[in-house]
């Protein structure tokens, strides 16, 4: 009997439970980062896990994104499966050419014989007060990349699944963590083996009038604005792509012609963000059902600033949301 | 810097070596007589870097360096490739777009790739390859499989920042690989004097790597250096710098004709007539008895062949068909 029990993990747990699973499956895979082994990061996300594997599979790196990056991409080509650590996603600026140029391109430019299967895991988000250079969510950079898949979960559950999936995978994956939801969401997790394939988005709740599309911290916000709008009598469907790339465009495009409305919405930059190319495979799909424009919810065209009311402006609320939804649902 | 004159005689390993490494050298001034060729007969697309003048340092390091170890190249790559052991009629083939080749055609000739020679892939993003030959060296002692990397790039790569920082992580957890610097002095069009502060080795030395410069222009030089320094960091002792001096005789790319503005005649002659690697060589061979001018004229004969071949069959080969397009983006 396969074990179905779960128990309640926050994202955190969920994360670490992956990478010490996948750790005692295979001696291959080890993780690189600043302050990853006895620290467990500041985030206290791998608390455990070099004592558990030792200082030669967790290992503490100087401050050096680029320069263990490319140790990450140089040491999966050769025999090991590296899980890199980027404290924060502004951060993975400084890795832009090991992970744009090298990682990314690799396999193509040598016709398919050398392979790249690593991990990038880093974060996303704002709402911390942490100012413009530690509150960006830059997954719209990566998911631009052919060559790099994208992954952005949004409960533990996900987390979990998704996260072994990418360290089994052949291919160099980014996967990006917000960091409010570390300690602060908690969820179900089967007891036992799962595993979540890449490109299945998930319908988190499902509806009849408006569809929600939301991706990491934004999917709690959608579920919370899916509650304030069945107060009013509207029908919200959410939908997690949960990859950015490969990207599920059947479960979007099936939801949006089912409801005739749709918003998408997400913690990035709105301005040539991922909500740009949502919103577009939408449209393309589904035009002709569609009762409104697909509307784009993303963070303000503007550096993240820390003034907590100024802050607090920045990012889509249930709040906004609620109202965009009101009144694309009102209009047709 | 060593000299030929300062070698010990006990260096002089065996016959076999020395004449392999010669006609490895006159195949890589060959092929690139080929690639000359082709490109300004307009049947090589892109650019292509000639390597011709610096042939004695690819084939010194990898010599000294095992078939299961690694190498990383740069933009100006085929001398590394010819060396670590690739085929002239595949290279041929991929600096044509052929799907004979290499990389299917997809890579090119800045990024010929051969995973049965330990060719991590030449790059073209200067310096861009120091991390991957890094971490090669991070699973070759986590594996515990012996290997070595060597990393290769030019001068020009100095002032990139992911040097010092791999540098940094390579003597902290004592990585099993050898940067070697080219130094043909231009980075492109530009003297590296108006681009490099201060003390080249010094900057290995900070951290604590050992440094070696050599003569890139005397095989047996090259050689000897790098072999001490790849034994000692396959014995576990940590990464080396070498500093190999030396001079690409034409331009930075096949089209660079005009040099005057940038560097002289005169300066180009005298490297050319005084200071080649392979005419040394021969001249060493001939006075140590190894080999007569017949045998080295031979050696020229039979390359002169293989690489006339090698070229008509990637002429003949056929470009990869639409379907390669979108295959291998992922794994
Ligand atoms: C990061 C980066 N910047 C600029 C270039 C353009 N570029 C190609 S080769 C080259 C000069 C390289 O000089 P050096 O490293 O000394 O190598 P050499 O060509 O002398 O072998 C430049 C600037 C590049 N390919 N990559």
């Amino acid at each position: 009997m396969p074990d179905t029990s779960t128990r309640e993990l926050t994202f955190a747990q969920a994360v670490r439970e992956a990478l010490a699973e996948e750790m005692r499956l295979d001696a291959r895979v080890c993780i690189l980062g600043e302050d990853v082994a006895e620290a467990g990061t500041p985030f206290k996300v791998l608390s455990g896990l070099v004592e558990e594997f030792g200082t030669d599979r967790v290992l503490d790196t100087p401050i050096s994104e680029a320069g263990f990056t490319g140790i990450a991409v140089g040491a999966a080509m050769t025999g090991l499966r590296p899980v890199v650590d980027i404290m924060f996603g502004d951060f993975l600026t400084l890795t832009m050419d090991q992970m744009v140029n090298q990682a990314a391109k690799i396999h193509y430019m040598s016709g398919g014989k050398w392979r790249v299967p690593m991990v990038l895991r880093t974060t996303l988000g704002a709402s911390r007060r942490s100012a413009a250079q530690h509150s960006q969510s830059l997954h719209a950079w990566l998911s631009h990349v052919p060559g790099l898949k994208v992954v952005i979960p949004s409960t533990p559950y996900d987390a979990k699944g998704l996260l072994k999936t990418a360290i089994r995978d052949e291919n160099p994956v980014v996967f990006f963590e917000d960091k409010m939801m570390h300690h602060k969401l908690k969820g179900p997790v089967p007891t036992g083996e799962y595993t979540i394939p890449f490109g299945v988005a998930d319908v988190k709740r499902v509806g009849t009038d408006i569809t929600l599309v939301a991706t990491s911290s934004m999917v709690q916000v959608a579920l919370g604005a899916a509650d304030m709008l069945a107060e009013v009598g509207i029908s919200a469907e959410v939908v997690d792509p949960r990859t950015m790339w490969p990207l599920d465009e059947k479960t979007l495009i099936e939801s949006a012609k089912k409801t005739s409305r749709a918003i998408v919405i997400d913690e990035g930059y709105g301005r040539y963000g991922v909500t740009a190319e949502l919103a577009s495979v939408i449209s393309e799909g589904a035009f002709y059902h569609l009762d409104g424009p697909v509307i784009r919810m993303g963070a303000m065209h503007v550096p993240i600033p820390f003034s907590p009311p100024l802050e607090d402006l920045t990012v889509p609320t249930e709040k906004t949301l609620f109202a965009a939804a009101q009144k694309l649902c009102s209009k047709s | 810097m060593t000299t030929l004159s300062e070698l010990p005689v006990n260096t002089i390993t065996t016959k076999d070596l020395w004449m392999h490494a010669h006609r490895q050298m006159v195949r890589i001034r060959l092929f690139e007589e080929q690639v000359n060729e082709l490109y300004t007969r307009a049947l090589m697309p892109g650019l292509a870097h000639l390597y011709v003048g610096e042939e004695a340092i690819a084939v010194g390091i990898c010599e000294a360096l095992d078939k299961e170890d690694y190498v990383t190249s740069t933009h100006r790559g085929h001398g590394h490739c010819l060396a670590k052991g690739a085929s002239p009629d595949l290279m041929f083939a991929e600096l044509l777009g052929k799907e004979a080749g290499y990389c299917r055609g997809k890579g090119g000739s800045m990024h010929i790739a051969d995973p049965a020679t330990g060719n991590l892939g030449a790059n073209a993003i200067v310096g861009g390859s120091m991390g991957i030959a890094t971490g090669a060296a991070f699973s070759a002692k986590h594996l515990k499989n012996g290997r070595v990397a060597a990393c290769f790039f030019g001068e020009g790569a100095l002032g990139q920042g992911l040097f010092y920082e791999e540098l940094n992580l390579a003597q902290l957890w004592k990585l099993p690989v050898i940067y070697v610097c080219e130094n043909n002095l231009y980075n492109e069009y530009t003297h590296y004097s108006e681009t490099t502060a201060g003390d080249i080795c010094a900057r290995a030395t900070a951290f604590g790597v050992k440094a070696e410069t050599v003569d890139g222009q005397d095989l047996r030089a090259v050689y000897t250096t790098a072999k001490q320094l790849i034994d000692r960091a396959r014995a576990g002792e940590g990464p080396a710098f070498l500093m190999c001096n030396t001079y690409r005789y034409t331009g930075h790319h096949v089209g660079d004709i005009n040099r005057e503005y940038y560097r002289s005649k005169q300066e180009e002659q005298e490297w050319k007539s005084t200071r080649d690697p392979i005419k040394l060589h021969v001249e060493w061979l001939i006075r140590e008895n190894l080999a007569d001018a017949a045998t080295c004229d031979a050696v020229e004969a039979e390359v002169r062949e293989e690489m006339k071949a090698a070229v008509e069959f990637a002429i003949a080969a056929s470009y990869p068909g639409p379907e390669e397009v979108e295959k291998h983006v992922y794994a």
